[in-house]
């Protein structure tokens, strides 16, 4: 039996509110489903599942509050699935197998809904598969499908949106907790990015208005391959340096009322930089609206702030625990730059790293930049 | 009990006056049938008329149902108005062949040139404990036969009107009148509501839940609509009244305000009323329905005699309202 739990939506994040079950006892669901909503202080997160299986036992009941950890639900994994009938002793061999074939036959789940439901909802677009059927035996009935429209015409944000206060509470717990746990150090470099800019201007000419690649893309894809060489600042601080295997970069995305929401991009070392712009171009707007799935949330194993879309040339972060670091970018302005004797006139961009001195030293530290520069240098090889 | 607008009577009392009216009015028009005269008939409802109209109007017959069924369908062809009295539906069987080889078909086999005006009543359903050769609803028996009116009596207001009804058609009209309801007392209008062979009625309006019916259940299923009411459900009563043929657009228009639908008669649950209607609201209705149309219908055996298994053997308002609350909350 697979136990289902309260997931930590960041190191802030005591427990949550099971705001509403998506599945039910007896549901099918498969790595990457979307199950539940819980309610944090980040607003109501969209809760993934990482297995397979059935839907054994919804434990927590919705509108429940339990602490990070607790058991959800139970999920019965396939092959668990297959030993329950193998368990059956009457049963002969060859009528066992043909039992647990047919156990191994997932019907496609068909979606029950009365014809009047179905009917309007065919007529106002509302999909049948995200509704909860309240009817006998969980038919979709027109009731549920007219709360499903009224819900649609509601803005997202008012139903989601954690209130501006409750981010700004916890973005104080986490930096508060940073500040008196993390002793940060500081590096800075410049760094030439004329290499860079052309390349990207070069592989712009190839794409279209849709697809073009902006600075940050390639910022972040130097950031993880940096990262691939210098591994320790992609870690955690917890009784120990602990790495952490995939570079899940998390991007601190500004909101217009106030807070941030920090999203990972996962496994940002295997994706290329197209990739990585087509990842940002679906979650900042969906960090925007607090549409986030809870792995985004929790995932990140170290954070990118980006401060090059206003004037400010340098950005020193706070570390987000329990990670060792924090890359600021600030913006890209032409500066006199020296080279070779000569001086010229240079796209430059300010590079911070801040790092927790008990995991790493200002060496490491400075190595990352150091291979950071070097990548930036040869945007083709990247 | 008579006041200027309205008059309390039995629903007995309300078939005797719509018979006296008819015979006052028109006088082609004759009653006749087994102990019609004499008795006053056999329940009753005859009572006083031979001595109001003599033996020419009030025409008591041997038991020979196919004889005097036949003899009318002479008179009807022949230019009178014969009411026809069987005295119960279980009798009617064997006017059978008078009914669907004559009446039903002369008009068609003349090619339009001979109508049969033929009315005919009969008693059915349970009430009085004359057991399984005089107590059944046999209502989609002689609704399955085209060139018929079949038209069931559910209410007091019915009783009064319907035979003058039948009467103005210039083909075959069955009545069918509801033992069980005889010595039951409604107040109605001195001056009720005319009735015409076309529409079903609409007892209570509601937009929860259609419940569908006719006959002995019409009432059963208004006391279950009050009952429904007050656990706020508010159902609408749609008596159907003509069984053939139907009023689907009234059916339809209901069961598209409602989304949900249950049909409740006394017949035999197969191959019923209910099951035509079920057929029709599906064909052409399916996508107003919110859930499965369900029907109550009578428990299939022969009537039993005594009174508490008579009472088991058709929905009752207790069925009608555990029915709805389960369409619609699911428990």
């Amino acid at each position: 039996m697979i136990e289902f739990t309260m997931p930590s939506l960041g190191a802030d994040m005591e427990a949550g509110t099971l705001s509403e079950w998506l599945v039910k006892a007896g549901d099918k669901v498969k790595r990457g489903d979307i199950i539940a909503v819980v309610d944090t202080q980040k607003g109501l997160i969209d809760i993934e599942v990482f297995d397979e299986g059935v839907i054994q036992k919804l434990v927590t009941k919705e509108g429940e509050k339990v602490p990070v950890g607790s058991v959800l639900a139970l999920i019965l994994s396939d092959k668990e699935q297959g030993n329950v009938k193998e368990e059956k002793p009457e049963i002969s061999p060859i009528i066992e197998a043909k039992a647990t074939e047919k156990v191994a036959v997932v019907p496609p789940a068909r979606i029950k809904a009365s014809p009047l439901a179905k009917k309007i909802a065919s007529d106002q677009g509302i999909d049948l598969t995200n509704i909860k059927g309240t009817g006998e035996e969980g038919v979709i009935t027109k009731e549920d499908v007219e709360k499903a429209i009224a819900a649609k015409e509601k803005p997202q944000e008012v139903k989601r949106a954690a209130s501006s206060e409750t981010i700004r509470m916890a973005i104080a717990a986490a930096m508060s907790k940073s500040n008196k746990e993390i002793p940060h150090y500081y590096l800075q470099t410049k760094i030439d990015m004329r290499n860079s800019l052309n390349w990207l201007s070069e592989a712009n000419k190839q794409r279209s208005l849709k697809n073009r690649l902006l600075p940050v893309a390639l910022l972040l894809k130097a950031t993880a391959k940096a990262l691939t060489i210098v591994p320790d600042l992609n870690a955690y601080w917890e009784n120990g340096l602990q790495r952490k295997a995939d570079i899940n970069i998390g991007f601190v995305i500004s909101l217009r009322g106030g807070g941030l929401m920090i999203p990972a991009i996962h496994d940002g070392a295997k994706k290329s930089v197209d990739e990585i712009m087509a990842t940002l171009s679906d979650i900042i707007p969906r960090a925007r609206v607090m549409k986030l799935r809870s792995s985004e949330l929790s995932d990140s194993t170290i954070t990118v702030t980006n401060l090059g879309e206003g004037s400010v040339e340098t950005v020193f972060g706070v570390i987000y625990p329990p990670q060792v670091a924090i890359v600021g970018f600030g913006n890209i302005s032409e500066q006199p730059w020296a080279e070779n004797g000569m001086l010229d006139v240079r796209p430059v961009l300010s590079v911070t790293l801040a790092a927790d001195h008990r995991a790493t030293d200002g060496h490491i530290g400075s190595r990352f930049l150091t291979e950071l520069n070097n990548i930036l240098q040869n945007p083709e090889a990247i | 009990m008579n006041n200027n607008n309205t008059i309390q009577l039995t629903y007995r009392e309300a078939l005797k006056q719509s018979i006296r009216q008819a015979l006052q009015k028109d006088e082609r028009v004759f009653l006749m049938g087994e102990d019609v005269g004499r008795y006053g008939g056999a329940f009753a409802v005859s009572k006083g008329l031979l001595q109001e109209f003599g033996p020419e109007r009030i025409m008591d017959t041997p038991l020979s149902e196919s004889g005097f069924v036949g003899a009318g369908i002479g008179a009807a062809i022949a230019g009178m108005r014969p009411v026809v009295e069987v005295m119960t539906v279980n009798f009617g069987l064997l006017a059978m062949d008078q009914i669907v080889n004559n009446a039903a078909t002369l008009y068609h086999m003349s090619g339009g040139q001979v109508n049969v005006p033929l009315v005919l009543r009969m008693s059915s359903g349970i009430g009085r404990q004359l057991a399984a050769q005089h107590s059944h609803s046999w209502e989609p028996l002689f609704a399955h036969i085209p060139g018929l009116k079949i038209v069931s009596v559910g209410t007091h207001e019915d009783a009064r009107q319907v035979l003058l009804a039948a009467l103005e058609e210039s083909d075959p009209v069955i009545i069918f009148e509801y033992t069980s309801m005889l010595n039951l007392e409604s107040e109605i209008s001195t001056n009720p509501e005319t009735v015409d062979l076309v529409h079903a009625k609409i007892r209570k309006e509601g937009k929860d839940i259609s419940i569908i019916t006719y006959g002995a259940a019409v009432y059963k299923s208004l006391e279950a609509a009050l009952d429904l009411a007050a656990k706020g459900i508010d159902a609408e009563v749609v008596d159907i009244r003509m069984l053939r043929p139907l009023d689907e657009t009234t059916i339809f228009t209901s069961v598209s305000k409602t989304h949900h639908a249950l049909l409740v008669e006394d017949a035999w649950r197969s191959i019923s009323i209910s099951s035509e209607i079920s057929a029709l609201i599906m064909e052409k209705s399916f996508y107003e329905l919110d859930s499965p149309v369900q029907r109550l219908g009578g428990v299939e055996v022969p009537i039993p005699y005594p009174k508490h298994l008579e009472d088991a053997c058709v929905p009752q308002k207790e069925d009608i309202v555990k029915k709805v609350i389960k369409m619609l909350h699911h428990d």
